[in-house]
């Protein structure tokens, strides 16, 4: 069974004035448990809105969500549950910081459950080494932190939580190279590690081929393509028109096949040059 | 939710108000506040709410937007207006708990002050609504300007109005945000006693603060970069004109004033 699907999931703002837009546009999705969804789509796509209904944030004005096969909105007082199912990290999460010390940040999700405070620091200490904050810096003051290190307090936050669908909106804007790459790997390994669903948005075609195991393509409120990373990056031109590109060395490697190497689709750097090294190597050349 | 303020909010258009010079709007608002006091009878007033309707019309601003801006003081017309309801003088009416009347001069009085009220609501949503917030600031600078001699310092307290001013929808974007991140945390916000209540605001207050702080600082650093150094020899790119239509607009205004002042002298006043 899917761990999350949506039926006809249509969200309107400014219903009735005629400042009104429809945002998303009757989306129907199913992911199933332990999936690593890439989220991709232009400014404006209906990406964040999307994502906002399926944690019970924004209520769909029509269509449903269903979260392991029951629809979120049957009960509406009981929404604060289908929350902590679906931890929700935001853009530049750190600005939701507030405690005293990190550890007491981290523990504000999980304190909110309803948890006896020894498992609530439990989760919290487990979800902090998840992210790689060190002992020393749960009891320092969550301001005092570097950027990074805000970053991944505010991550391990909702991760405390134990969601069963962890959504992570652009985890790594505003980070530098390295911080990125550290932080996508932690991802990757918190997902490995819990088996549980991912989704992540992302402007970075780069990450997304890295990671994803299906690639969500949103255009003007609609599913534009939803299938396996080579498929979505093989079909660059379509993507190009909806204002979204492939990354860099998925584009290299089309034009070299277009140019008539014997090469096939690569998503990532490694997958490149597993295949350039033996064909420089041999010399080959179409002549 | 937090957006539906609609109070003290520009709305854009091309009408003949929000042409005027903002400096005689912000004059006519100010007569028009002192006026609406000297009008002491129904004949008077009406004119006043003649000229706050014509108005309104003139604005080309949806006139749902007004209701919005009086449904958000319509707590403070009802709470005067029954208040008033007790006092003045003519015969009784009714009687509360045997001590309090409702008198015919009270009934008058609500009513008068209830027009009064919304009369001027209505004229400074006008104002607030056809000019934007940085020709506001402008106005105030301009027509401040005289207080310069009171060593008053004119050009920062309008800086600080235009910056202010122009932080709130920001602001109240940012609070949007936080909410949400918030909530997906768990935070409920919409239940429990007011403790509670006021307990659940922190998670919201102390993040919307530092970033506050931090805006500050960015703007600061920002200004200084652009070597802003406070109004000293400082000029303006669009120097406000008064046009025909402003001289009209006082003209217009200075008749219907003195109307009011002979309405009020000619005919009885209402109130006792």
């Amino acid at each position: 069974m899917p761990v999350i699907e949506t039926k006809d999931l249509t969200y309107t703002y400014g219903e009735g004035t005629p400042f009104c837009k429809t945002a998303v546009d009757h989306v129907n999705l199913s992911i199933e448990k332990g999936e690593l969804i890439g989220l991709i789509g232009h400014t404006g796509s209906g990406k964040s809105t999307l994502i906002q209904q399926l944690n019970g944030l924004l209520r769909p004005t029509s269509g449903k969500v269903l979260l392991n096969g029951r629809d979120i909105w049957a009960q509406p007082k009981k929404i604060r549950a289908v929350r902590f199912q679906v931890g929700m990290v935001f853009q530049y999460p750190e600005y939701q910081l507030f405690e005293e010390t990190v550890l007491k940040d981290i523990a504000f999700g999980p304190g909110n459950m309803g948890l006896s405070a020894a498992e609530v620091e439990r989760r919290a200490r487990e979800a902090a080494e998840l992210v790689g904050l060190s002992e020393q810096l749960l009891e320092r003051s969550p301001f005092e932190l570097s950027g990074g290190e805000k970053r991944r307090a505010a991550i391990a936050g909702v991760i405390a939580m134990d969601p069963d669908v962890l959504i992570l909106d652009e985890p790594t804007a505003g980070l530098d190279p390295r911080g990125r790459d550290v932080l996508l790997s932690q991802i990757m390994s918190y997902h490995k590690v819990r088996g549980n669903t991912v989704i992540l948005v992302s402007h970075s075609m780069e990450d997304i081929a890295r990671i994803a195991d299906r690639v969500l393509v949103m255009n003007s409120g609609r599913v534009e393509m939803f299938d396996t990373a080579e498929k979505v990056f093989s079909r660059d031109g379509e993507l190009e028109k909806i204002g979204l590109r492939v990354p860099e060395i998925t584009k290299i490697m089309a034009m070299l096949k277009s140019r008539g190497w014997p090469v096939a689709t690569a998503l990532t750097l490694e997958q490149a040059v597993r295949q350039l090294i033996p064909l420089l190597k041999k010399g080959a050349h179409h002549g | 939710m937090v957006r539906d303020i609609a109070l003290g909010q520009y709305f854009p258009g091309k009408s003949i108000i929000h042409r005027l010079d903002p400096r005689v709007k912000i004059a006519l608002t100010f007569v028009y506040i002192v006026f609406i006091f000297i009008a002491s009878n129904f004949q008077s007033l009406g004119i006043m709410v003649a000229l706050v309707f014509g108005i309104l019309l003139f604005s080309g601003v949806p006139l749902k937007l007004y209701f919005k801006s009086l449904k958000a003081i319509l707590f403070v017309v009802i709470f005067t207006s029954v208040l008033n309801l007790f006092y003045g003088g003519g015969t009784t009416l009714v009687r509360l708990f045997g001590f309090m009347e409702i008198t015919t001069g009270g009934v008058i009085n609500a009513v008068f002050i209830t027009i009064r009220i919304v009369s001027l609501i209505l004229f400074s949503s006008v104002l607030t609504f056809t000019t934007s917030p940085t020709e506001l600031t402008d106005a105030l600078e301009r027509l401040m300007k005289p207080l310069k001699v009171l060593h008053v310092k004119v050009h920062e307290i309008a800086m600080m109005m235009t910056i202010a001013l122009r932080f709130v929808p920001t602001l109240l974007e940012e609070t949007d945000k936080i909410m949400s991140a918030q909530k997906a945390r768990g935070a409920d916000m919409e239940s429990g006693g007011f403790m509670q209540r006021v307990k659940a605001l922190i998670p919201i207050l102390i993040p919307l603060f530092v970033s506050s702080f931090r805006r500050a600082y960015d703007l600061a650093m920002a200004m200084e970069c652009r070597c802003y150094h406070g109004g000293e020899g400082r000029t303006k790119m669009k120097v406000l004109h008064a046009a025909p239509r402003d001289a009209a607009a006082l003209a217009f205004t200075g008749f219907l004033c003195a109307a009011v002042v002979f309405c009020a002298v000619w005919f009885p006043p209402a109130l006792s």
